[in-house]
């Protein structure tokens, strides 16, 4: 089986031109374009080099998003600084677009001393507080309740920011999707629920995941709106999120966006897709890569030139490359970093683990 | 006789147990095609078909609870949680229906089934692919624990949980999945739930493990010896129902008692096992119950081979008991 094309009334970059006569509010000036073409090159450029990079043994894991950026990017490029995301552990352009730097990435990836999460989580289980990028766990739409909790305390304290919760097709399966969707609904909350349905779930496609026929029409079951949009047109995704969210701004409550796309590499880099897909279904999506798409967009618009592309790209990968060099640099965490943080200060018992692992571990070094 | 290791041993066990019980089905993510993300039930889907070997949708407490019917109404379910640490969305679903069913319609119906579930850290997976959480299901009445630590046991236990008339939570370490390996029969063979195993024979130390700890325990038992300390390795096997007469002649034997376990300490099973040892023993202890545990923290990814127990922490521990 394969991931139905998508059946949308919204295209924006086939179509010929920027369709500038939209109601859209706020459309994105030149320059923005470029930014948001240049955020989502480096989230490709990250990819690449982070898969590349476990191949070789720097990392130990990582989730990679190539094929998803027009769908991260897009979505949270129509936030303001004060809004909040509630990401996957495959959202890279979301953070990259929020403004999350190179370096606390890598880190990350490299879990050493400078990794905000302080080399305690598995690689891409980010989480950035400066640029309200809530902090991710692995069980599947665990965060989607709590990301409508932000919402409604948003609204609590008459606020006018908005949280844009992230999760895939597979989570729409989930206890915590539905009590996330129905507290949502009920109370209104400022959020926009983003669906990135990229076929599949690990081996699992979207057509066995659900017997509704999309994903989008479970938000009409809990009273509020879904929409389906090209999550390879990056201004289609922008526009319905702008839309949305400037709905929920407006106290109107939720909608869930599904974002039709495709995982274009491997679940993790633990999976071997070739045992559940087939090669054909892959190389059909690569033929709708967002990036060139959105590259041939702006091309055709005037917007880019084949040597400004160029350039960009060299800009990108170096700063990329600087940012890994200086942190295979860092050292792993100090060992005390495994007993912080358990509570908001120390009880005995792991004083007291601490010191004694203090012995042990200077013995091992 | 042919060598495997942990993973085949739970392939096989499935795979010969299907072919002959037609009741067995199997559900859970990823189980079916792809194999299992580790490859526990790699080519059943293409033996048994879809409608034994189930890929479910992404839903713990579906699987577990979709399983608990199909029990009631007669098949012999044994679905898969991919990872310990995701099943806490069936939690409601084991705790409130799969424990109590028996006891609370007064033994008019019953469940049976295995849940499996790879446990434990070890492999670099962080928080939520690393944790050790059985002394939650043991603090439930009505679930059996069992905790293989070897390809023989694992085939033999497995056959037995699937043939048990209980639920059975059947925890497999994925740390030791591949590296470890022995002869195991092909065909029928059970190994007893609620027996240990004297996985090694010694005179001044007891060290008592299950799981991938047994062999960080059986490492630390070759160390002593060659420090002349003679350690008795007790492998659980069961945790429950417990086999408290070879934990108690293990304890009556040397006097002096460590116990090893990868979860965290406080509240984990070795607490048990230590109340139990004072209540029915104390008076053949030498010294005090040494517990060499994982910390009191959320399980670390960096630095996973320094929370982990170890082999100088168990030296630590038995110098430390020596000294009684
Ligand atoms: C509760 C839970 N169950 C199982 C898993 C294992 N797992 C990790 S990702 C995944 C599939 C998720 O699919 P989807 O929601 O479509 O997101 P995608 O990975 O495609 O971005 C599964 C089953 C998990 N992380 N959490
Ligand atoms: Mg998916």
């Amino acid at each position: 089986m394969s991931q139905s094309r998508p059946q949308v009334k919204d295209k924006v970059l086939q179509v010929a031109g920027f369709q500038k006569e939209r109601e859209m509010k706020g459309e994105p000036s030149k320059e923005e374009l470029i930014h948001i073409y240049r955020v989502m090159l480096l989230t490709r450029l990250f990819d690449t080099k982070s898969l590349n990079m476990q191949r070789q043994g720097r990392i130990g894991f990582y989730v990679p998003c190539t094929g998803q950026e027009a769908s991260q990017v897009g979505s949270a490029f129509a936030l303001r600084r004060d809004d909040w995301t509630f990401p996957t552990y495959r959202d890279v352009g979301v953070a990259l677009i929020r403004g999350a730097s190179l370096r606390s990435l890598v880190a990350h990836l490299m879990g050493n001393s400078n990794d905000p999460m302080k080399g305690r989580q598995m690689p891409s289980h980010w989480g950035f507080r400066t640029i309200n990028f809530a902090s991710v766990a692995s069980p599947i739409a665990s965060h989607l309740p709590v990301a409508v909790g932000v919402a409604m305390a948003m609204k609590f304290k008459n606020e006018d920011k908005v949280v844009l919760a992230y999760h895939g097709d597979g989570a729409t399966s989930s206890g915590d999707f539905h009590s996330a969707y129905n507290f949502a609904g009920v109370y209104k909350a400022p959020i926009v629920f983003i669906c990135e349905n990229n076929g599949w779930a690990i081996s699992l496609p979207v057509q066995r995941q659900t017997a509704s026929p999309t994903l989008s029409q479970k938000a009409t079951a809990y009273g509020f709106e879904g929409v389906r949009v090209d999550g390879n047109d990056v201004l289609a995704v922008y526009r319905a999120t702008a839309k949305a969210v400037d709905k929920a701004r407006r106290g109107e409550g939720p909608t869930m966006i599904e974002c039709l796309t495709y995982r274009l590499g491997p679940h993790s880099t633990s999976d071997d897709p070739t045992r559940y897909r087939s090669r054909e279904e892959v190389e059909e999506w690569k033929r709708r890569d967002c990036i060139e798409i959105f590259r041939s967009f702006l091309k055709k618009e005037a917007l880019l030139s084949d040597e400004e592309d160029s350039r960009i790209r060299k800009e990108l990968e170096e700063e990329l490359n600087s940012a890994i060099a200086e942190e295979e640099q860092a050292p792993r965490p100090a060992i005390e970093s495994i007993f912080e943080d358990v509570y908001s200060s120390e009880p005995w018992n792991i004083r007291e683990q601490f010191e004694e692992a203090k012995e042990d571990f200077s013995k091992r070094m | 006789m042919p060598t495997i290791n942990l993973v085949q041993a739970v392939n096989q066990a499935l795979r010969e147990e299907m072919r002959r019980d037609e009741r067995i089905v199997i559900l859970g993510e990823d189980v079916g095609k792809d194999g299992g993300v580790f490859r526990a039930t790699e080519g059943l889907y293409e033996e048994f078909g879809e409608n034994r070997v189930i890929d479910t949708p992404l839903s713990e407490s579906g699987i577990i609870g979709t399983a608990i019917g199909m029990a009631i109404y007669g098949l012999n379910p044994v679905p898969e949680i991919q990872f310990l640490d995701f099943i806490y969305p069936a939690f409601d679903q084991i705790v409130t229906n799969l424990a109590k069913l028996r006891y609370r319609s007064g033994g008019q119906y019953s469940c049976h089934l295995v849940v499996r579930a790879p446990y434990g850290g070890g492999i670099k997976g962080g928080h939520y692919h690393s944790q050790s959480s059985e002394a939650y299901f043991c603090h439930t009445a009505g679930l059996k624990v069992v905790i293989p630590a070897t390809p023989y046991d694992t085939k033999g236990l497995l056959l037995s949980s699937i043939r048990d008339k209980d639920p059975v939570i059947f925890l497999e370490p994925k740390k030791i999945y591949r590296s470890v390996k022995e002869e195991v029969p092909e065909g029928e063979f059970t190994v007893p739930i609620g027996k240990a195993k004297l996985a090694r024979e010694g005179s001044d130390v007891s060290i008592i493990a299950y799981g991938a700890m047994l062999h960080v325990a059986l490492e630390a038992a070759e160390t002593a010896r060659k420090n002349g300390v003679d350690v008795e390795v007790l492998d659980l096997r069961t945790l429950i129902p417990l086999d408290i007469d070879a934990v108690l002649a293990t304890v009556k034997k040397t006097g002096r008692v460590i116990i090893v376990h990868e979860a965290p300490k406080t509240g984990g099973f070795g607490a048990e096992i230590a109340a139990l040892i004072s209540e029915k023993a104390i008076e053949y202890l030498k010294g005090p119950i040494i517990r060499v545990a994982g910390y009191d923290t959320p399980f670390p990814y960096t630095l996973e081979e320094f929370y982990m127990p170890s082999v100088p922490r168990i030296m630590k521990a038995i110098d430390k008991l020596m000294q009684y």
